[in-house]
């Protein structure tokens, strides 16, 4: 395998006629590390996906990859290999023959190809298949024989659209692990588009979260959960609740909420009745309503709840600690 | 519990039945007919059975003389074929990538489907005749003598035969690439290229092979049409006929059932080569699915 390359975007700009997907997106990605572009779908991830891949034009600005501009380079010689969402396996060739596919382009001999085929579909514990065609296999087949067939370039860096979207909910985490795996083994730089802020950190070891073609912010997972830059951060990384706090935007992470019966508290921040009760196994989430008409959402361990049960329409009072407040920078 | 069927499906049942009848009964009257005995006649009774009038029609020299009409239709036929899915999947390419008066293109391509065969036939043969004259008129004025000599027109089966036959196949063969490349994902081509194909070798290694069953169809649909083809060649063909043409003629002059054994003969070698086709492209298939 080849070193892994830094990915860098410039003021990365495209613009369909009059629609403009990505603004002057500026970002840098370490060498070897693991980046998900994170964001609602129509948010430019996948625009800019395609633009490092070279599939998709840049507008304006510039993309560099291991420090070289790449930008009017055509995809095959930018060193990146990208796997497609539906992974795009040529139909009319056998799993052996789609890996082998970049070397057959290159002219290489049957049997040379076919060897080297063969060490790829063993790294992705596909070689008992390799005769098969594509549409015998399942969908996590595919995807492994999608990956093998991109590792074929010897790429520096890995582009990944939605990789796991097309799987079931089980074996879309076992790819995540194996995902994870491959790219230490490796040691190339992934990049990998998603919509699931679950997936992105349990992956990344940076999240870029998208809102309207800007980057809205780009960290390590467990900074961007714990200090969301705007609401939008806030509200689609999940487990936050948005409150107008004397003219501040404030954020509170939903297990930084305390609950107590109504008469207790003396220091509660708010008071709040208890809408809905939902039960999800190693936790219990609390939904309130404040008398000032605020949505809020607690979430509370099973045991912790269980010690002092609630039922809906229970007043209560509603504490938190003020080093659990994080202020929030307005969206744009 | 036995389940009963509402009257409508008997209605229907017969509608169907009227359907298949109209549908089949010519041909299997032809066919029946064409072992008609040696002393029977062009209709029912069938005065004996016999494989009298294909002999016939092997020897040659009867009423029906269709040798020279039927190499020059199958001929064309296959000229038409080879064009039709040429040109059909490099418009469709085209069409695909998108070009400035592409909508108008494809209008014009269908309005031909749209004009009666008889007055495109006549339209080529008038612009024919337009050829002529000028050639004539060339010939004349720049002293090229075996124009002067030997020129008569340039219709004839291989000219106008053909762009005529074209008129009709083409917009059809288009039509059936815009279904295929409708439903064609274009991530297979970003992938060939992501892998290092060059735009040739993604079209021979993946777009080609993904298609290949469909140009199939468009083979067959583009020698059936030209095969059977009788309106638009009825102007167009100058000196030579072509088998439609030679059998419409004859249907007003001949007496025997020759005919009969003929349109046997020319209807089983159809229904011959359609089922080799799909015999093969089903093996293609079928090789394909296995591995």
């Amino acid at each position: 395998m080849t070193d892994a390359k830094a990915v860098e975007l410039a003021a990365v700009t495209k613009r369909y006629d009059a629609a403009l997907a990505v603004d002057a997106v500026s970002l840098k990605i370490r060498a070897g590390s693991y980046c998900c572009l994170l964001g609602p779908s129509g948010c430019g991830k996948t625009s800019t996906l395609r633009m490092i891949a070279g599939h998709e034009s840049v507008t304006d600005g510039d993309v560099l990859i291991g420090g070289r501009a790449v930008t009017e380079d055509p995809p095959a010689r930018r060193g990146t290999a990208m796997m497609f969402q539906n992974y795009a396996l040529f139909p009319h060739l056998s799993v052996a023959e789609n890996v082998a596919f970049s070397l057959r382009m290159k002219g290489v001999s049957r049997t040379a190809r076919l060897t080297r085929a063969a060490e790829l579909l063993e790294l992705v514990s596909m070689s008992d298949y390799a005769e098969r065609k594509p549409n015998q296999l399942s969908g996590g087949q595919q995807q492994r024989v999608a990956l093998a067939r991109a590792l074929m370039t010897e790429p520096s860096v890995l582009l990944l659209d939605e990789p796991l979207s097309a799987l079931d909910p089980f074996l879309r985490v076992r790819m995540r692990s194996e995902l994870r795996r491959i790219q230490r083994e490796l040691g190339i730089t992934f990049i990998h588009v998603t919509h699931s802020q679950e997936e992105a950190m349990a992956l990344a070891d940076l999240v870029v979260v998208m809102n309207e073609g800007r980057i809205a912010q780009a960290g390590p997972p467990r900074e961007v959960y714990n200090a969301p830059r705007t609401p939008f951060v806030a509200r689609f990384i999940g487990g936050h609740n948005i409150l107008d706090d004397g003219g501040r935007t404030i954020t509170l992470r939903a297990d930084a909420l305390a609950l107590a019966p109504a008469d207790a508290a003396g220091e509660a921040n708010r008071r709040a009745t208890v809408r809905e009760i939902e039960y999800r196994g190693p936790d219990v989430r609390v939904g309130l309503e404040t008398d000032r008409g605020e949505s809020l959402s607690a979430v509370l361990a099973e045991r912790a709840f269980f010690e002092r049960p609630l039922e809906p329409g229970a007043a209560v009072a509603v504490g938190w600690r003020p080093d659990a407040v994080h202020e929030l920078t307005p969206d744009g | 519990m036995k389940e009963t069927r509402p009257r409508s499906f008997y209605v229907l049942s017969c509608v169907f039945a009227l359907f298949l009848l109209f549908l089949y009964g010519p041909m299997i009257s032809i066919l029946v007919l064409s072992f008609q005995g040696p002393e029977g006649g062009l209709v029912f009774p069938m005065n004996g059975v016999s494989l009298h009038w294909f002999e016939k029609l092997r020897e040659g020299g009867g009423q029906v003389e269709i040798g020279p009409a039927l190499r020059r239709s199958f001929r064309l036929a296959l000229v038409v074929m080879v064009l039709t899915v040429t040109f059909s999947v490099l418009a469709g390419l085209a069409f695909r990538r998108g070009f400035r008066g592409a909508t108008l293109l494809l209008y014009v391509a269908i309005a031909s489907l749209i004009v009666p065969s008889i007055v495109v036939s006549l339209g080529i043969a008038l612009e024919f005749r337009l050829i002529d004259e000028g050639i004539k008129a060339l010939g004349a004025a720049w002293g090229i003598e075996w124009i002067q000599r030997d020129f008569v027109s340039a219709l004839g089966p291989f000219t106008s035969g053909l762009g005529a036959h074209l008129t009709w196949t083409l917009p059809f063969g288009l039509l059936i690439m815009f279904a295929v490349f409708n439903r064609f994902d274009p991530a297979y081509e970003e992938a060939a290229r992501d892998l290092g194909a060059t735009p040739w070798q993604t079209f021979r290694h993946v777009t080609l092979p993904m298609i290949a069953p469909f140009l199939i169809g468009v083979a067959v649909f583009g020698f059936t049409l030209s095969w059977d083809e009788l309106a638009r060649s009825s102007q167009v063909m100058g000196a030579d006929n072509t088998l439609p043409m030679q059998l419409a003629a004859k249907t007003t002059t001949v007496t025997d059932p020759e005919i009969y054994a003929l349109g046997t003969a020319t209807t089983g070698s159809s229904i011959l080569l359609v089922l080799v086709t799909f015999t093969v492209a089903t093996l293609l298939q079928r090789r394909r699915q296995r591995g």
